[in-house]
């Protein structure tokens, strides 16, 4: 007898077991096998570094446990939900940051994290603890986001992400384009997100930087992750 | 929560984006403007204004609308909102009459002023037989007394059946405009060159609510001898249009943008 599908409410997504776990994958772009075979496994509150060169399927990596590209082969589950029957249940509980920050940019920040929080029906506490987690709250609330200094506009977008409760952070090169002071403060939020519980894949070329950061790391090269480092 | 929520507050965010932003004000509205005049001095009698008023109208409510398109889906597209949308799930049935509505509001308050412009830059045209000025014509109790603020009514064209017609007539193809612009524009902003690929996909395709809005108006203001009873069976055409766009729209918008 088939088990029942996982429901999408939030409460559903709080399964026993990895986050992330994927078994052979392969994911394909247009004509070409993006990821080849790639197996990882993430438990909650994890930091995972994805190291490798430009092309070796970082992106098409954070993209597939987004929920945007197709399994073609192997097994992917995120949270529970089968990413191959599933993935529209998955979106909902992931986030994915990648170059653009999602912001409305003639909104304030206020404005941006409760538009986020609404869309999920979060209630205006939830949405002022968001704020208040990623250090927007006060000085930085009303101030349109195109006011904002990149560091402020990332934190702006990580509150939107924990504003509509995403559980599983990918983030795509979060330092690029930031200050030394932002990457510090970014640093500081993604570390502390962690200890709340929030499951965070990054892929960086800063290494020295996001590896201290990062719980392990993860080696991405040709579509597959062929090497790992301090695994627990 | 239900996609008619997330439609809201969707449309919310637009028109707070647009209070802010200020460009339909300082730019949308001005263009129309200047539309209408460029109109009234190429085609500088009054006789051929007399007739060509009410396509000249919706001819500045397309373009007008083209502008508001680009603008709505610019500001999803500015730092990659649209995207985060998707990825967030949410429902892009949502997304598209969201978006919808706001455009939709918007458009109404560019066709109040380009009739108001109308009445104005082409003068006697419409108020000699219109229905843009029966408002005026339609007694109002004051005090106990009935007050006619504008002229004679129009014999046989009855003026609220004219203003109803010409109401229903805004409403129903700004339904259509809106649904049409936001699903072409959705499509458009994930190409490179939807500034011009835009007008290419929307101008063919809201031809049915230029053509049946002009006659609806024409009808409602009498022009060339139209009369009221014509104008309905246009303002069906628009209605269809209106609906037909609006759920193709919804099913189609999702994919579309997906892709």
């Amino acid at each position: 007898m088939m088990s029942p599908a996982p429901s999408p409410s939030p409460s559903s997504a709080t399964v026993e077991g990895p986050v992330i776990a994927l078994d052979d994958v392969v994911a394909v772009l247009g004509q070409f096998p993006a990821l080849a075979g790639a197996s990882l496994t993430v438990e909650r509150g994890e930091i995972v570094l994805l190291r490798g060169p430009n092309g070796a399927g970082k992106t098409t990596l954070l993209r597939l446990c987004a929920g945007l590209l197709p399994v073609e082969r192997g097994t992917a589950t995120i949270l529970g939900f089968d990413l191959s029957t599933q993935r529209e249940l998955v979106r909902p509980h992931v986030g994915l940051l990648g170059h653009q920050n999602g912001l409305y940019l003639d909104l304030s920040v206020r404005e941006n994290v409760n538009f986020w929080g609404r869309t999920v029906g979060a209630s205006t506490d939830e949405i002022h603890a968001a704020m208040v987690r990623m250090g927007v709250a006060e000085r930085l609330a009303d101030i349109p986001c195109r006011k904002l200094s990149a560091g402020q506009k990332r934190r702006t977008s990580l509150a939107c992400l924990v504003a509509r409760r995403a559980q599983v952070w990918l983030l795509d090169e979060p330092h690029a384009g930031l200050d030394a002071a932002g990457r510090d403060e970014l640093d500081a939020t993604l570390a502390q997100a962690a200890a709340s519980g929030a499951t965070i894949l990054v892929a960086s070329h800063e290494l020295e930087r996001a590896g201290n950061l990062a719980t392990r790391s993860v080696e991405v090269v040709a579509g597959q992750i062929t090497a790992l480092e301090g695994e627990k | 929560m239900s996609t008619w929520r997330v439609a809201r507050l969707i449309a919310a965010k637009d028109l707070r984006v647009e209070r802010r932003s200020k460009i339909v004000t300082n730019q949308v509205l001005p263009f129309a403007g200047i539309t209408m005049v460029s109109f009234a001095f190429a085609l500088d009698k009054q006789n051929v204004l007399d007739t060509v008023a009410p396509g000249l109208i919706w001819l500045a409510t397309t373009f007008s609308l083209l502008i508001l398109v680009q603008r709505s889906f610019s500001i999803e597209t500015d730092d990659g909102a649209l995207d985060a949308m998707r990825v967030a799930g949410v429902d892009a049935r949502a997304i598209f009459l969201g978006k919808a509505m706001a455009l939709a509001v918007q458009l109404l308050v560019v066709e109040i002023l380009l009739l108001f412009a109308a009445v104005v830059l082409y003068g006697e045209s419409i108020q000699s037989s219109g229905a843009v000025l029966a408002l005026f014509d339609t007694p109002i109790t004051v005090g106990g007394v009935d007050v006619l603020l504008g002229g004679t009514s129009t014999g046989a064209q009855s003026p609220v059946v004219a203003v109803v017609l010409l109401v229903t007539t805004l409403l129903s193809a700004t339904c259509g405009l809106a649904a049409v612009g936001t699903l072409y524009g959705g499509l458009a902003a994930g190409f490179k060159g939807s500034e011009t690929l835009l007008p290419l996909l929307t101008l063919p395709a809201v031809a049915p609510v230029l053509i049946g809005a002009t006659k609806a108006v024409e009808s409602a203001v009498g022009t060339a001898g139209a009369v009221v009873s014509e104008g309905w069976q246009w303002v069906g055409l628009l209605a269809v249009f209106a609906v037909a766009s609006g759920i193709g729209g919804a099913l189609a918008f999702g994919p579309l943008i997906d892709e």
